[in-house]
């Protein structure tokens, strides 16, 4: 029942999992945390048009399922609507998957930034206005690195939640580790060991998420700005 | 300079260039005509009249609520008002956008709560603005700022972030920055009393010093003795309106109005 042969037998394949599984969060990080500011930007700014876009986004993307969303990105955009990324389909899956991912994941950014900004004193945008920034200016300048400052550590759940949520990328048709997980278990040679390859899989998960909060933890206490 | 134990040098002229140039001309720098003001039914402006020559130093005081604090911020233009007009050195400031954020940059502002930038150091906090607004070098912002420091007596706590500051220190260099601009004007909105009693006279000292220099400054301020060293103007507001304009001198002594009597009557008390 124990017997960790079958999560080793398959080692490397389910490392190639975690390397696709890694390659999607980075690229997932790094994009919804782009897309998150712009939105909170756009939520917080004096144009109704932009708060408006910004609310209606973040309602629409936060409470769709991720499956629909990564579901819509592979099956509607990219195979039936043939918007592809490359002509490589793995490619193309891949990519689509990092934009149904960071679409989603940003409106949850965009959600924990807005509560960064009101975490900032109403004094500072005034004196940031006062000696002539403009909106944008004092945004960019004042605002907003102090709103990341203080919602390191939630961004950190945030960022930990996207990690797992790449295993839903599998519905997409990219194949990272969950995926990979499932195509040794259908191999109709495997035979016994479900558990312990599931628990080798969860296992790998602990390792990119725990540092990933711990490093965060660190940061924000690091960063913090005093008041 | 000489070291004057971190309090504010007044004793001595800085260099020339220090401190912002007063006006262009003889014509008023501040004018404020007919300004109407609602906070949705309540009327917080009423009617706002007030002109302010250049290097003129006006106190405004009045009871909680009477509108001084919205006074002094529409005169920037952080509250937008309803109707009348408010020119400073001959120009309207308009509605919103870029150039309203240039003009802007001519009138300083001091708040009650400092609102230094708490992630900059204070140095940082005084050369922002000159080069992300004025478009100055680097260099130079930094040699500016510096003189600036030393002058409001913070010059060896340039490099400290604000939360680092006692409060005078913080109102000192909140002075800085808004000196760092060259304004035309300043406005100050009860910059005194977040402070500790035993600061509060660093920082009047400091605007005394600007007063004298020929700085033109509005001053919401209970403090009569500012008023009465500092200002050649006391405008008394109450429930939105200017009720009374007046000398300092002649105001607390002898004031004309049985309004600004009862609330002077109230402040002497006690
Ligand atoms: N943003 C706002 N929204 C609604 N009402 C406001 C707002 N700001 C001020 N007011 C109201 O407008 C009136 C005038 O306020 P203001 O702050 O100008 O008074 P003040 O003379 O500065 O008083 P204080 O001495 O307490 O600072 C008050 O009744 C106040 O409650
Ligand atoms: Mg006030």
């Amino acid at each position: 029942m124990f017997d960790f042969d079958p999560f080793f037998d398959n080692f490397d394949e389910i490392l190639n999992g975690f390397a696709a599984t890694l390659r999607l969060a980075a690229a997932a990080a790094v994009l919804s945390l782009i897309i998150g500011t712009l939105l909170a930007s756009f939520r917080v700014s004096p144009v109704p048009v932009l708060r408006a876009f910004g609310t209606g986004y973040v309602n629409v993307l936060r409470n769709t399922p991720l499956t629909l969303v990564l579901l819509m990105c592979s099956l509607g955009l990219n195979d039936i609507l043939a918007l592809k990324f490359s002509d490589t389909t793995s490619t193309s899956y891949y990519w689509w998957a990092v934009l149904g991912l960071s679409a989603y994941t940003g409106a949850f950014v965009c959600e924990t930034l807005r509560a960064g900004v009101n975490t900032v004193p109403l004094g500072q945008a005034e004196a940031a206005r006062s000696i002539g920034l403009t909106f944008t200016q004092s945004l960019r300048i004042i605002i907003l690195p102090q709103a990341f400052r203080a919602i390191i550590a939630p961004l950190g759940s945030v960022f930990i939640a996207m990690i797992k949520n790449t295993t839903v990328a599998a519905a997409a048709s990219y194949a990272e580790v969950a995926l990979v997980t499932k195509t040794i278990v259908d191999k109709p040679t495997f035979a016994d060991g479900v558990i312990p390859l599931f628990l080798g899989v969860a296992i790998g998960f602990l390792i990119l998420t725990l540092p990933t909060g711990y490093f965060f933890g660190w940061l924000a206490k690091r960063m913090a700005v005093a008041r | 300079m000489t070291d004057s134990e971190g309090g504010p040098d007044l004793s001595k002229d800085g260099p020339e260039d220090t401190i912002a140039p007063a006006a262009s001309g003889d014509r008023p720098l501040v004018v404020v005509e007919n300004v109407n003001k609602h906070f949705g039914e309540l009327h917080v402006l009423k009617d706002i009249n007030l002109t302010v020559d250049p290097g003129e130093v006006v106190v405004v005081i009045g009871p909680s609520g009477g509108g001084k604090s919205t006074l002094c911020r529409s005169i920037n233009r952080l509250e937008p008002i309803d109707s009348g007009t408010i020119r400073v050195d001959g120009k309207e400031l308009p509605k919103e956008g870029k150039e309203l954020a240039r003009l802007r940059a001519d009138v300083g502002m001091v708040f009650q709560a400092f609102n230094l930038f708490a992630h900059k150091s204070i140095l940082e906090n005084v050369t922002l603005g000159p080069v992300k607004v004025r478009r100055q070098g680097k260099q130079e912002s930094e040699k500016h700022a510096m003189e600036l420091l030393e002058r409001v007596g913070i010059a060896d706590q340039a490099h400290k972030y604000p939360a680092q500051l006692s409060g005078g220190q913080q109102q000192r260099a909140a002075i800085a920055r808004s000196l760092a601009m060259r304004p035309k004007v300043m406005l100050f909105d009860e910059p005194t009393s977040a402070l500790d009693p035993e600061m509060v006279n660093e920082v009047l000292d400091v605007m005394t010093g600007l007063a004298r220099e020929g700085m033109t400054m509005i001053v919401v301020t209970h403090e009569m003795g500012f008023a009465r060293r500092a200002a050649q103007k006391v405008v008394f507001m109450a429930d939105g309106q200017i009720v009374e304009e007046n000398t300092p001198d002649e105001f607390f002594t002898n004031a004309r109005t049985e309004r600004a009597k009862d609330f002077l009557s109230k402040i002497l008390t006690h």
